[in-house]
């Protein structure tokens, strides 16, 4: 079988693997990465075993900070984080769901206060495995995995 | 210290305690005009005759003077004003900040743009924190303690943010709960989950009568319509329970009734006049309890 790399490799930056193919332009959204100047390429439905089908996002000299990438792990927590330096991974990261997450998630109870002013939004992760459970600082109600909406900032 | 009372998880038991024994001094004198040079703003976003009276009739006895409004239909909200900038403004006029308010969550936002303590007096189907106290308060008052007690909660227990807040609150002290509600309004399973956790005992039940005899307290809540979207469910559960005199014969003699205010049916007016009967005097401790609440809030160091 031909053996080569659907998305070319890159000298230095960032790839992010295993992303479930429908949540691709929402990591591209939470990360802000379609207001960025670096060279960025993507594939997507990519046969996968893990997943049925991928995604895969490199991104060229940009490199995450924690906080920042761990938001994806609210709608990609099994995605693998590698740091290229020459194309060579010199470090991956595992993704784990922050303890506070303000302004990516959109609170389900449609009487909070956050669906109606402009407050932004604020979650304590009560519990994310096997199931993703976020609870409201301000309304103090549940938003689980199936009634999680992403909130589009860019 | 707190400096907001926004959620009864906000306070420890150590200040829900300390709270408590500052409305018992509050109930010997009444009034105590110390707080003479303070104003307190009243923001009802939402009408509300009970606790607002409350709180107004706290906040005079303890000798402060009162700004704000009973429905929000005369404010600049109609005109489009935020919540953020209605907070804002009024923290620089007064010392202490009441708020009652339809959107859940309001009160944790307001006490966040707010420069002066806020006191959350009901958020939507929220929290109503102050209430809670007063029912602690009334429970210590009648049973001379808040340990060991066998508690019913009756009614909605599905919908209903007394019940849920109570529960949270009273599991500092060991109780023993029964849950008297009809299927379609049984005690959500997360509550349920947090007793198990907690090693707290409770049985569940349809029937009222049965859980009369060995209760220290049962406590009524009314089914309300609001929080009903299917009109058909409501008028199935609307009546479904109605405490009246003879069920409450062979409870035991420190067995106290409680009940937030207004009932409709839940319980017969044949109730009143039993020893049993004590939701008109909690009604009463709330204005101790607010007073202590305020007290605390506003910080007076002799208190």
């Amino acid at each position: 079988m031909e053996k080569h790399l659907k998305v070319s490799a890159i000298k230095d930056g960032t790839v992010l693997d295993h992303i479930p193919a429908d949540q691709l332009f929402k990591v591209i959204d939470i990360l802000g990465l379609s207001k960025i100047s670096n060279q960025i390429t993507f594939g997507t439905n990519l046969d996968s075993k893990l997943l049925g089908k991928k995604a895969i996002v490199k991104i060229s000299d940009k490199y995450f900070e924690d906080k920042d990438i761990n938001r994806i792990a609210l709608i990609a927590p099994q995605a693998k984080i590698n740091i290229i330096h020459n194309f060579e991974v010199v470090e991956k990261r595992v993704l784990s769901v922050p303890h506070e997450i303000r302004s990516i998630a959109k609170c389900m109870n449609p009487a909070c206060i956050t669906n109606h002013q402009d407050v932004e939004t604020s979650f304590v992760t009560l519990s994310s495995s096997p199931e993703l459970k976020l609870i409201c600082r301000y309304c103090e109600k549940v938003t689980d995995e199936k009634n999680l909406k992403i909130i589009s900032n860019y | 210290m707190s400096k907001h009372l926004i959620s009864i998880h906000d306070f420890s038991k150590e200040e829900i305690l300390n709270v408590l024994s500052l409305a018992a001094n509050f109930e010997e004198r009444k009034s105590d005009a110390i707080f003479g040079d303070k104003v307190i703003a009243s923001l009802f976003f939402e009408p509300s005759t009970r606790t607002r009276l409350s709180f107004e009739t706290a906040a005079n006895r303890l000798g402060a003077r009162i700004i704000g409004f009973s429905d929000a239909g005369n404010t600049s909200v109609i005109k489009g004003e935020t919540l953020k900038d209605t907070i804002k403004m009024v923290s620089n006029y007064a010392d202490l900040i009441i708020i009652r308010h339809p959107l859940e969550g309001s009160a944790r936002y307001a006490s966040e743009v707010s420069s002066v303590p806020v006191i959350n007096a009901g958020d939507g189907a929220n929290q109503h924190p102050s209430q809670t106290l007063l029912d602690l308060y009334s429970i210590l008052k009648t049973q001379g303690r808040l340990e060991n007690l066998k508690i019913n909660l009756v009614g909605d227990l599905k919908y209903g943010r007394t019940v849920h807040s109570l529960l949270q609150a009273m599991s500092h002290f060991k109780p023993q709960f029964r849950f008297t509600a009809p299927p379609e309004l049984k005690m959500p399973e997360e509550y349920k989950e947090q007793l198990r956790l907690n090693n707290i005992p409770f049985e569940e039940s349809e029937n009222l009568e049965e859980g009369i005899e060995d209760m220290d307290i049962v406590y009524m809540t009314r089914v309300q319509r609001e929080r009903f979207t299917d009109a058909i469910e409501y008028e199935r559960v609307k009546n479904i329970y109605s405490l009246r005199r003879h069920m409450v014969e062979s409870a035991k003699p420190n067995m106290k009734i409680l009940h937030p205010l207004p009932r409709i049916n839940e319980i017969h007016q044949d109730v009143d006049s039993s020893e049993h009967a004590y939701y008109f005097e909690q009604a009463g401790n709330g204005v101790y309890t607010r007073m202590a609440i305020i007290t605390m809030l506003l910080g007076r160091k002799d208190y």
